[in-house]
């Protein structure tokens, strides 16, 4: 479902990214994994449509479509939703509205009916209770005066509202603890089925042995070094990220 | 990265809707200002001697003054000589119903998307409109009438009621005011007049519809509430103007009285044409509104939300005469394209335990500059006063500019004085994460905007709220794109 090709990308005229390929099938759980700097959440940021990156080389198919020559928007609304690694704060911006507004964007570009305020509240409050997330949240401005935990997980809680084709995580377990870190990847896995693909970006295996993964790529300075199974999170993480530098350069 | 910098170049370039013009046969006199001409406004409209006896003194202090040049806005110069000062349309005024409104002028009204009759029959809205300078329709006089209360224009309050205008007119805004409210003292031409008798509580919302439309015609509007010993009102004020040329003089008038107990909500969205994108044409609105809290324990709240006009000069204030008196200002400024507003309030406490609170909203787009300009004097008398003050502005692009001016005076010690201010800018990472959503460029500066407005936004009735926040994303369409 998701196509990289030989995909370059640079900020402020840096290369970060320098040939990413990869591919993945419908229901599958890729995780990305790699040092700091070594472009992990940029991948996630340029798959996602961000302004500040450009792509200077390569193609990305989404669903056999030509996703480099969408705006975020369509993006979003072809079913890519990017969990952000630092969520923005909107002062003031309902969470609740924001989200109605966000799924039923998503609805009318899938040629569903918009849901009404009622339907809204029902499928709200049942995503709510997987992630054990409290109403009074649905009332707060989006993200504002949040904690980290909390807005890592009222990510994942929007990811279950409008149900993506694809989610990318991008190191949502950071700033998470223990019990925290269980609710986002029970909402994650109670997500997975046959048509939902995820793509996880993190520093850490630690989530890996919460959401198990089917491929875990190893990223270091831009391109992908390493594939395999899930045991190779388990080496990296008993060996750090240095042996795996070492061949290449060899 | 440039997208945002586009984005914001052309979120604010959206025609203004209401630019049309409607032919309707006026009545007006020669241009220019002189003593004649006050005397001529004050016989057309029948008014008592000492009405005129009082827009004459006006006029000759008006002579005496000069026009206020401390605000932060750059204009040419207005030639007085060059404005007709009053224009009415030619049909009778005195109507029963609302079918022996002029076709022509209904029109106007409804494209505006105001059809009266549907106000009257679903939202419960007495309107009294007043196209130019004469009201041609008032509805629900009779039922406001059965408990009281008068809500009718000011000319037919002259005539009718000259008693409480004469006890009241000048109380709070006196005709030696400022340049631009004693210009209106000398040559006002109508306005509303709304009081509601002790003990009454207005069960709907009364409002106004302002609208220029005679060529070239000054628009001196003068409004009039007063609100008796433990009454209350809610009082709407909305205004639209079309498309025209040349710069259109606005110099409005707004006293509010609240006696013992007594509480007054103002509400106001202004909408006067704000010039085309090159900054040609717009309405100059130099507006003077002041509400007297005149008894213990009254309240009076002013809410705008200023989206139009090439020039906004209002400070909309209020004195807090007497004791636990409250006054209140919320405010939302936009300014796009070459528009200027500088705005704010005065809170004067006077009585002891007053309390005031101004919470203000700037938003700056293309080459809007924004100031928010505000007093809160504290006199020696006033124990126990307390004001809180929260200014924040909000930019769209780099053009744009946001200003702050706060003076305080405090003259008791006893005094609590609080003031916060931020200025924002709407970050690239906010629009794309709303885009990252599913939502427009459009969308997401709206919402950020709205979000940013929410606290205004909540003081206005729901129906005002709704079309204050229409209003807003319209006047800042084409500023982010």
């Amino acid at each position: 479902m998701l196509k990289v090709r030989n995909l370059h990308a640079r900020v402020a005229g840096r290369e970060i990214l320098r040939g990413i390929d990869l591919s993945i099938q419908h229901g599958e759980v890729h995780a990305i994994m790699g040092p700091n700097g070594s472009g992990k959440s940029t991948l996630a940021r340029v798959l996602a449509g961000h302004p500040e990156y450009e792509v200077t080389e390569g193609e990305v198919l989404f669903e056999g479509e030509d996703l480099l020559d969408m705006d975020p928007e369509e993006r979003a609304r072809a079913g890519l939703f990017l969990a952000f690694q630092y969520p923005v704060e909107i002062p003031g911006l309902n969470n609740a509205y924001f989200l109605k507004a966000a799924l039923n964007t998503m609805r009318k570009h899938r040629g569903e009916e918009e849901l009404d305020a009622m339907e809204f509240m029902t499928l709200v409050r049942e995503r709510m209770k997987q992630l054990d997330i409290d109403e009074a949240f649905l009332n707060r401005p989006v993200n504002e005066g949040f904690s980290g935990g909390e807005k890592k997980r009222n990510e994942i809680f929007q990811m279950a509202v409008v149900e993506p084709k694809l989610g990318i995580l991008d190191e949502t377990d950071s700033g998470l603890d223990i019990d925290a870190l269980k609710i986002v990847a029970n909402g994650v896995n109670a997500m997975r089925s046959a048509e939902r693909t995820f793509l996880v970006v993190t520093h850490y295996q630690r989530l890996l042995n919460y959401i198990i993964p089917d491929v875990v790529h190893v990223l270091t300075d831009g391109r992908i070094v390493r594939s395999g199974g899930k045991e190779l999170a388990l080496e990296l993480e008993d060996k750090g990220y240095g042996w795996l530098e070492e061949p290449v350069r060899g | 990265m440039s997208t945002s910098t586009e984005t914001i170049e052309q979120l604010a370039t959206r025609e203004y809707k209401h630019g049309f013009y409607t032919d309707i046969e006026q009545e007006v006199i020669p241009r220019g200002l002189s003593e004649e001409i006050v005397r001529l406004i004050s016989a057309k409209k029948q008014e008592p001697a000492w009405l005129l006896e009082w827009r004459l003194q006006a006029y000759r202090t008006w002579l005496t003054m000069k026009e206020p040049t401390w605000g932060n806005i750059k204009y040419g110069p207005i030639d007085y000589q060059n404005i007709i000062y009053y224009a009415a349309p030619k049909k009778k005024p005195a109507l029963q119903s609302l079918d022996e409104v002029d076709p022509e002028i209904r029109r106007t009204f409804e494209k505006l998307g105001i059809p009266l009759e549907e106000q009257k029959l679903l939202s419960g809205v007495a309107v009294d409109a007043v196209f130019d300078s004469v009201s041609v329709a008032t509805t629900f006089k009779e039922k406001l009438a059965e408990l009281g209360i008068i809500f009718c224009s000011f000319s037919e309050a002259v005539q009718n009621h000259p008693e409480l205008v004469r006890k009241y007119l000048g109380t709070v805004v006196p005709y030696s005011d400022n340049f631009f409210a004693t210009l209106n003292s000398a040559v006002f031409s109508d306005g509303s007049f709304a009081y509601i008798p002790k003990g009454v509580r207005c069960p709907m919302e009364l409002s106004t519809y302002f609208r220029i439309n005679a060529k070239e015609t000054g628009q001196f509007e003068r409004t009039l509430i007063v609100a008796d010993e433990g009454a209350y009102v809610s009082y709407l004020e909305g205004c639209t103007a079309p498309m025209r040329d040349e710069n259109q003089l606005h110099a409005a008038v707004v006293e509010l009285v609240a006696l013992d107990n007594a509480t007054i909500k103002y509400s106001t969205v202004q909408n006067w044409y704000p010039g085309d994108k090159d900054g040609k044409g717009g309405i100059y609105n130099f507006v003077t509104k002041r509400g007297k809290c005149a008894g213990v324990n009254s309240k009076i709240t002013w809410t705008q939300v200023e989206t139009g006009s090439a020039i906004t000069w209002k400070y909309p204030g209020c004195i807090l005469q007497g004791d636990n008196s409250i006054g209140e200002f919320y405010s939302v400024a936009t300014t796009n394209n070459w528009q200027q507003a500088d705005t704010g309030t005065k809170m004067i406490h006077l009585g002891k335990n007053t309390k005031s609170t101004i919470v203000s909203k700037g938003i700056s787009a293309g080459h809007g500059q924004n100031t928010y300009r505000g007093l809160v004097r504290i006199a020696k008398g006033a124990r126990s006063a307390h004001n809180y003050s929260q200014c924040d502005s909000l930019l769209i692009g780099d053009k744009c500019g946001a200003h702050t001016f706060p003076y305080l005076e405090i003259r008791n010690s006893s005094a609590t004085v609080e003031h916060e201010a931020s200025t924002s800018k709407i970050g690239e990472d906010q629009i794309f994460y709303c885009r990252q959503r599913g939502l427009s460029t459009e969308d997401a500066v709206n919402m950020i905007v709205s979000g940013f407005c929410k606290e205004v936004f909540r003081q206005l009735p729901m129906e005002f709220a709704v079309e204050a926040q229409k209003l807003l994303s319209v006047s800042l369409e084409g500023s982010v794109g």
